[in-house]
């Protein structure tokens, strides 16, 4: 009733104001049933194997969400062809309840014939609008429809340096088309600040030469504002990034960082003594990358994959459903039509 | 609420719960979501059905604390028409695109028997566009503005007996369509013990007649206790008035009667406090909810059922949706192929009955022909025949003058044979007309 109470006007809001209706509280109201319902995110990683994919996916969710390959054998650890593998979590914060779904690529140019190794990832990208889509023009639909399509594909680029191989040139091509890519520079601590800044600006080069639009999207800015804030995003992608879940004393307080005889040299480029922690952004980008993906823009990665990616999807199948079907009338407009 | 709690609550059976470590950040999407819904808008529609004259726009303008465009209606309309009107609210960043669909003439009619099909058929009209919107191929959902009625606000009259007929038959057809909350209106003429007794009254009749009206949702901890004593003031006894009188030394919102004043907003006087806060407050969102999931997919089944779609087909595999195109398809060319078999044989039927009657035609004109010409043909040779005898009398005749001629030429020329000339005449004309007597 405490919570009530303040939206009943007679008591909170002074005497000579009538114009307070209450329309206000529903987004309390939609907050309550958001909150109630939960949330879901399916975030996809891939890149070679030894990249601290899994590591970076732990470090983000502060939780052993991805489990590194334990396997001693080379053979166990690379399978055959590129896998999919999907492992879905439920982890609560505050009240908000979310299921966490990391989908694995294991085998991901790995082999010494990489090509069209992005198929199977294209695949099970478009199997899961497919599912959605069929569960949507069902006709006994369910209340919700459980959502597993990829709202966001975590690409990892080695370090080395110089530009990205055509590998990365194909895969981002191809997938930038159908799935929201966040370019990461994987084990970013190999590289200095300098052969760091050289090789992000390369890279954004190459992305621009090559047509590849990553997240966010310059053609999905909404407004002036939301510009403002994504062309700064724009100005750091790709992000340089290192997972650590390890904890190390530093100064007296507990972070994630990774310990490494080289310490103090890199920390000398930054600032002296400060051993290298993942959080600080002086370090790698970490904070930055883990602000985009969950703290700021979680909500507008789901929407642009409900509203661009898998519309566009729905329209192509459609579209093939009505010209297979049509032969020489051509003129159906509807998806269920008679 | 604790982890191990939540985690049990889990319906999921395919995640695992996990526990975090540190402060990931993801409880700021619930902000996240509620920030792109304030850039987005929201759109409430709000329908109210009632007899003309019984306060359903003053109600409005109380309710929303604005004036709208109001006509005063007439009691003379030959049917029920429905009015609809849209208006931009803002308050504080909320926008909110208010629709209020007013029903005219409602209950003036002598027969009102069909009172509730334009009701009826507006609102299915909202549920097909939205519906064709979300088939469409090229849809923009996101921009759509929804005009589906999300709750509707019937009038009951305070006559303090029971619901009408008219009501009930109403309501019956519309529960299944639309979220109804029922209120009394002008319930400034009720006094507070028949009051009692009327909500009692038509509460039971609802229920016994089987109308379902909405109820205030009752699964959620924060708001249950507050909607499930609402639940019990069903249906809210409301009075709307946007004329302010000063009561001590505030202006409130009133009634000023000659025996007294009703205040509007005093929980006292008029259950409208509730109302507000029950229809704005606290149950806006999960009208729209309800609204969409339960009202919207029952249309939707029934529509695309009604169009002969299916999920499984006779074997209980779903159907894929080319599979049923196909289908569809394949019966449509069907049908339309047989009609034009149909219309060929209709037409090659009437060319051959056509053809048959000129054929007829014809060979009786042939026969006639034939006819005359046989009649023609007796005709001349009966004429030569005639033509023939004709002849030979005047040959005959014209054998005897020449002959007479010569027997006179003769007696002419010979007196003294003439004896022996007559007797030989005599014999020649005997013979003559023995022999033309003879012919």
């Amino acid at each position: 009733m405490a919570e009530l109470s303040r939206e009943l006007p007679s008591r909170q809001v002074p005497a000579t104001d009538f114009s307070y209706v209450g329309i206000d509280s529903i987004l309390e109201q939609m907050r309550r049933k958001a909150m109630k319902q939960g949330f879901e995110f399916n975030i996809m990683v891939v890149g070679q194997s030894g990249l601290g994919k899994s590591t970076l996916m732990n470090t983000l969710f502060k939780s052993k969400v991805s489990r590194r390959s334990a396997t001693s054998t080379i053979e166990e650890r690379i399978p055959k062809t590129v896998e999919i593998k999907s492992i879905s979590h439920d982890i609560e914060e505050k009240g908000v309840r979310m299921k966490l779904t990391v989908i694995d690529t294991p085998g991901f140019g790995d082999h010494i014939n990489n090509e069209n190794c992005w198929q199977p990832v294209m695949e099970f990208i478009n199997d899961q609008y497919a599912q959605y889509l069929q569960e949507e023009i069902n006709i006994n639909r369910k209340k919700r429809i459980p959502d597993t399509r990829v709202h966001c594909c975590v690409y990892f680029i080695p370090p080395t340096g110089h530009s990205l191989r055509p590998l990365d040139v194909e895969f981002m091509r191809r997938l930038s088309k159908v799935v929201n890519i966040v370019p990461v520079i994987a084990k970013a601590d190999t590289l200095t600040l300098e052969e760091r800044d050289d090789f992000k600006k390369k890279i954004r080069e190459e992305l621009s030469e090559n047509d590849i639009d990553v997240y966010p999207q310059k053609e999905f800015d909404e407004d002036a504002e939301d510009h403002l804030i994504n062309e700064k995003i724009r100005e750091m992608i790709p992000f340089a990034v290192v997972g650590s879940d390890q904890e190390y004393q530093v100064n007296g307080r507990r972070l994630l960082g990774r310990k490494t005889k080289w310490g103090i040299i890199e920390g000398i480029i930054t600032s002296l003594f400060l051993p290298f922690t993942v959080e600080n952004v002086a370090h790698c980008e970490f904070a930055y990358l883990r602000d985009l993906l969950i703290r700021t823009h979680m909500q507008n990665i789901k929407d642009i994959t409900s509203t661009i990616h898998y519309e566009a999807y729905r329209m192509t199948r459609l579209n093939d459903i009505k010209t297979y079907t049509n032969g020489m009338n051509g003129h159906e407009s509807t998806a269920c039509e008679m | 609420m604790d982890a191990s709690d939540i985690a049990r609550q889990m319906k999921d059976k395919n995640a695992r719960p996990l526990s975090l470590s540190g402060h990931v950040g993801f409880d700021s999407l619930p902000d996240q979501l509620v920030n792109k819904s304030t850039n987005q808008g929201f759109c409430f529609n709000i329908l109210c059905v009632g007899e003309t004259g019984i306060g359903k726009s003053t109600l409005m303008d109380t309710l929303f604390n604005t004036s709208f465009e109001n006509f005063e209606s007439s009691h003379f309309e030959p049917k029920v028409k429905l009015r609809a009107q849209t208006y931009e609210l803002n308050e504080s960043n909320v926008r909110l695109k208010l629709t209020i669909v007013n029903t005219v003439g409602f209950g003036d009619q002598m027969n009102k028997q069909q009172s509730y099909q334009p009701v009826v058929d507006y609102i299915d009209a909202q549920f097909e566009s939205y519906l064709q919107e979300e088939l469409k191929i090229k849809r923009s959902l996101y921009n759509y503005h929804d005009s589906r009625i999300h709750v509707c606000l019937y009038f009951i009259s305070p006559t303090g007996h029971s619901l009408k007929s008219l009501d009930l038959v109403t309501m019956k057809k519309l529960d299944s369509k639309v979220n109804i909350i029922p209120v009394i209106a002008k319930a400034d003429t009720i006094s507070k013990s028949e009051l009692h007794k009327f909500k009692i009254k038509i509460m039971s009749e609802l229920v016994s007649n089987g109308v379902q009206i909405y109820q205030f949702p009752i699964d959620d901890e924060s708001v249950a206790k507050i909607n499930s004593t609402m639940n019990g003031h069903l249906p809210f006894a409301v009075v709307g008035s946007t004329e302010e009188v000063k009561i001590g030394n505030k202006m409130v919102k009133a009634r000023q009667y000659p025996w007294g004043v009703v205040q509007v907003e005093n929980e006292n006087h008029c259950d409208f406090v509730k109302l507000r806060e029950m229809l704005i407050c606290v149950n806006m969102e999960d009208l729209r909810e309800q609204t969409h999931t339960r009202h919207y997919e029952l249309y939707r089944r029934c529509k695309l059922e009604e169009m002969g779609f299916k999920d499984t087909d006779p074997e209980n595999k779903p159907v894929s949706l080319q599979e049923t195109y196909e289908i569809k398809r394949q019966e449509f060319l069907l049908e339309l192929q047989r009609r034009e078999d149909e219309m060929r044989q209709t037409f090659v039927q009437r060319v051959k009955e056509k053809e048959a009657e000129l054929k007829e035609a014809e060979r009786e004109l042939q026969n006639k022909f034939e006819h005359l010409k046989r009649l023609h043909q007796e005709e001349r040779m009966k004429l030569d025949e005639k033509k023939k005898l004709l002849e030979d009398e005047i040959n005959a005749f014209n054998k005897r003058k020449s002959a007479a001629e010569l027997l006179q030429a003769q007696a002419f020329s010979s007196s003294s044979s003439m004896n022996i000339k007559r007797d030989k005449d005599r014999k020649n004309d005997t013979a003559c007309s023995m022999e033309y007597s003879m012919k």
